[in-house]
């Protein structure tokens, strides 16, 4: 018999198949639908904002990589690419394109880059983007067209939670019909408008169990209650539930943001306290708030709070004695 | 009927069907047995031969005063050729007692049966096992007859008979149980009547059914029953295996005696029973040799002491590229360098394939898949930061020692951290601190 060699290695020595590249794909696959219908209701001008948005993030990123000596093959982790399409997808229709390279810049080298990169970055880098251009061009962040599909006075045109916080009165009935919302027929951010197609992108996740199904369900429940105590006390002056799941960036931020590996809980119980924080705030920001949304500030905000939610919800170990000593 | 089980852990692919049709074959002991001295968890036995000695069949060859130790047999009949070191299947070189097999199995004398088994007193039940040198068979090596033995005030209620066998391509638990049902439950019996426990609970996995229902016919009106649990890993594991079957949680940092339990593996059942009722020491196990690195997969009754290479020259011997060979299963099994290296009694299975090349490591991103899949309920990803960093006290702090090894986190970990290896850094760094302390 010829002699072999053998490796030595310490166990287990069996492996998953799953990596993490192929998580970040399955998250670019989930986004599919949702990326199709923005470039649907708002044609060219959508899809020139996610190829810029996505190119900068990979130059950015190898830029990075460069400098920082990096292995070049780690920039198709796939994880720059949701970058760049999650920062596309929270960007007004009607950007313009050098305002969309100055926000993919910031998502990778601010949100992401200065950490460490991958794995490292306590912000979720595409809403570090987001938020930059939020404060610093606050007008071209809050001017919207309207769809393709809709035909309507542009020079007021407002989203639907704009409409709710800025004009509309909800007596009249002036609030957009969930019917529109539900497929993604208002004005928004490009990829938040169609309810139905990140719902099914989600369900590929959730079904991959790429996702952590407590944080959405945590979200949309903390602002459905939330919402909900005021709707039912007083339905003259706040609308309903499930106006506020469906209107702005709650599913794609519930779906796709909050989840977000890096800047969410390990932890079980972590993840209820995330994700019932974030619904809440949400829920205080738009009824209460200056802004007519809270997705971005929210999850940023909780996100600050991951290692420490991470720090005091260990969880209990086999045989320990049930209360904390 | 409702399967039980334990909460988190996870289920990697069996690839039992290479071997589980395969009967349990003996194989011929070789012209040389190489039998170490320290086969168990514990103090390693003393030598009672030395070089140029007659030995026969199942002739005591190692003892020891201490408690925490076990005995050691001879697996042939021949002459001894050296007491020397020889590499080990735990990693370093060992001492171990090399025999020229004369080909002839003369059984020693004292190899007596006990015409009624069961009417025997616990303690002469015990000290029986002791003499045979059984220890547990699941791969731990625990010594069997100190597991009998619980301190003063713990009295033991339950005997759980560990069938799950819940290691990727391991079938000679299966194998041992289809074949020897009855010398298991009879074995199973004389554990109980050892430990002076009341009944007796065979667990069993669903990928297992055959031996199930066969179990069940065959309890002999023992008391007792047979447990169908699912089929997920560790499912093995003792402390997991007592939570499922009794939801009973054994204490941080103690033994299944604090909560009235006592685990024997299947293996470890037949190996009393023989011992007992025919007097025939430990000197023989049943292995697996699986896997897609050997020419044929076989189930084999081995003498302890048998190089690897003479087990896998029976199977057709080594294919081509073939460079990962293991003692025990994929999830907890030991890579071994050497094929001059002996089966001993812990050597459930060997499994030989070929590794391609290593998993490129990522950063952890933080997935909580080793929080979610921990059997224990650990931070596996926390620990990993706190040892590779040498922060080994707040890893004490977050249950490092808890950890079983059983591998589920790094089975499923997507960015492929070797997490278990530096929980074991961490676990070794803060049990020498704690030794140094002590002296």
């Amino acid at each position: 018999m010829k002699e072999n060699t053998f490796i030595l290695k310490s166990s287990p020595h069996f492996r998953d198949k799953d990596s993490v590249s192929k998580i970040m794909y399955a998250v670019i696959i989930s986004l599919i639908p949702a990326v199709a219908a923005s470039i649907y209701f708002f044609r060219l001008k959508a899809a020139l904002i996610y190829i810029t948005c996505v190119a900068s993030c990979l130059i950015t990123e190898a830029v990075f990589l460069k400098v920082r000596k990096k292995d070049m093959h780690s920039l198709w982790d796939g994880s720059a690419i949701i970058t760049g399409l999650l920062l596309a997808m929270t960007l007004p229709p009607s950007l313009s394109l050098d305002l969309v390279i100055i926000g993919s810049v910031m998502a990778i080298a601010l949100g992401k880059q200065v950490f460490g990169g991958l794995g490292y970055n306590v912000f979720n880098p595409a809403l570090v983007g987001r938020a930059f251009l939020q404060i610093a061009f606050p007008v071209a962040m809050t001017t919207w067209i309207p769809p393709s599909t809709l035909q309507v006075n542009t020079a007021t045109f407002a989203t639907p939670l704009g409409n709710l916080k800025f004009l509309a009165s909800i007596t009249e009935g002036s609030l957009t019909p969930l019917k529109d919302l539900f497929w993604g027929n208002v004005g928004g951010c490009l990829g938040e408008t169609s309810a139905i197609a990140l719902l099914a992108g989600a369900l590929f996740l959730l079904f991959r169990k790429v996702i952590d199904w407590r944080i959405p369900v945590g979200i949309i429940s903390a602002l459905a209650v939330f919402t909900g105590i005021f709707w039912i006390t007083s339905p003259d002056k706040y609308t309903h539930p499930l106006f506020h799941v469906l209107a702005g960036g709650l599913l794609i931020g519930a779906f796709f943001m909050a989840t977000d590996m890096v800047t969410s809980p390990i932890t079980p119980l972590g993840a209820w306290i995330y994700a019932l924080g974030i619904g809440s705030l949400i829920g205080l920001i738009r009824l209460f708030g200056g802004f007519p949304e809270g997705v971005m500030f929210s999850i940023l905000f909780m996100n600050t709070f991951v290692p420490l939610i991470n720090r005091y919800t260990r969880p209990r170990i086999l045989g320990e004695r049930r209360r904390r000593a | 009927m409702r399967k039980k089980t334990f909460p988190r852990g996870t289920h990697p692919p069996e690839y039992k069907h290479y071997t589980e049709g395969q009967r349990l074959e003996k194989l011929e002991p070789p012209e040389k047995v190489f039998i170490p001295l320290n086969q168990h968890f514990g103090k390693p036995a003393d030598p009672l031969v030395s070089k140029g000695e007659e030995v026969l069949l199942g002739q005591k060859i190692g003892d020891s005063d201490e408690l925490f130790s076990a005995t050691v047999h001879s697996s042939v009949s021949g002459k001894v050729l050296f007491v020397k070191e020889h590499p080990h299947p735990l990693g370093s070189p060992a001492l171990t007692v090399i025999i020229a097999n004369d080909g002839k199995d003369t059984p020693h004398p004292d190899m007596k049966g006990t015409k009624d088994p069961f009417s025997l007193k616990p303690e002469d039940i015990r000290s029986k096992v002791r003499d045979a040198g059984i220890v547990g068979m699941g791969g731990a090596a625990f010594p069997t007859a100190v597991k009998l033995s619980p301190p003063k005030g713990k009295a033991i209620d339950t005997v759980i008979i560990n069938g799950c066998e819940c290691e990727p391509l391991l079938t000679s638990d299966y194998r041992l149980m289809l074949e020897y049902t009855k010398d298991i439950i009879n074995g199973a019996e004389l554990v109980r009547k050892a430990a002076e426990a009341k009944r007796i609970i065979i667990g069993i996995e669903d990928n297992k059914r055959d031996v199930f229902e066969l179990f069940k016919q065959k309890m002999n009106g023992f008391p007792g029953e047979t447990a169908l649990l699912k089929t997920k890993y560790p499912q093995g594991a003792e402390k997991n295996l007592i939570y499922a079957l009794l939801k009973r949680e054994v204490p941080r940092g103690g033994l299944p005696f604090d909560v009235g339990v006592v685990v024997q593996n299947v293996g470890t059942a037949k190996a009393v029973w023989d011992a007992v009722s025919s007097g025939t020491p430990l000197y023989e196990r049943a292995v697996t040799l699986s896997g897609p690195g050997l020419k044929e997969n076989k189930n084999l009754l081995i003498r302890i002491g048998t190089p690897f290479k003479h087990a896998v020259e029976y199977c057709g011997g080594l294919k081509e590229g073939a460079n990962m060979l293991v003692m025990g299963g994929p999830m907890m099994g030991l890579a071994q360098w050497n094929l001059d290296t002996p089966v001993i009694k812990g050597t459930s299975g060997l499994i030989v394939w070929e590794e391609e090349a290593f998993p490129e490591e990522f950063p952890c991103i933080s997935c909580g898949r080793c929080v979610s899949h921990c059997p224990m309920g650990l931070v596996p990803t926390r620990l990993m930061n706190y040892s590779r960093h040498g922060y080994y006290q707040e890893a004490e702090k977050w249950g490092v020692l808890d950890c079983v090894e059983c591998g589920c986190c790094q089975y499923i970990c997507p960015a492929k951290i070797p997490l278990v290896h530096w929980i074991r850094v961490g676990k070794n760094a803060i049990t020498s601190m704690k030794r140094k302390k002590k002296s």
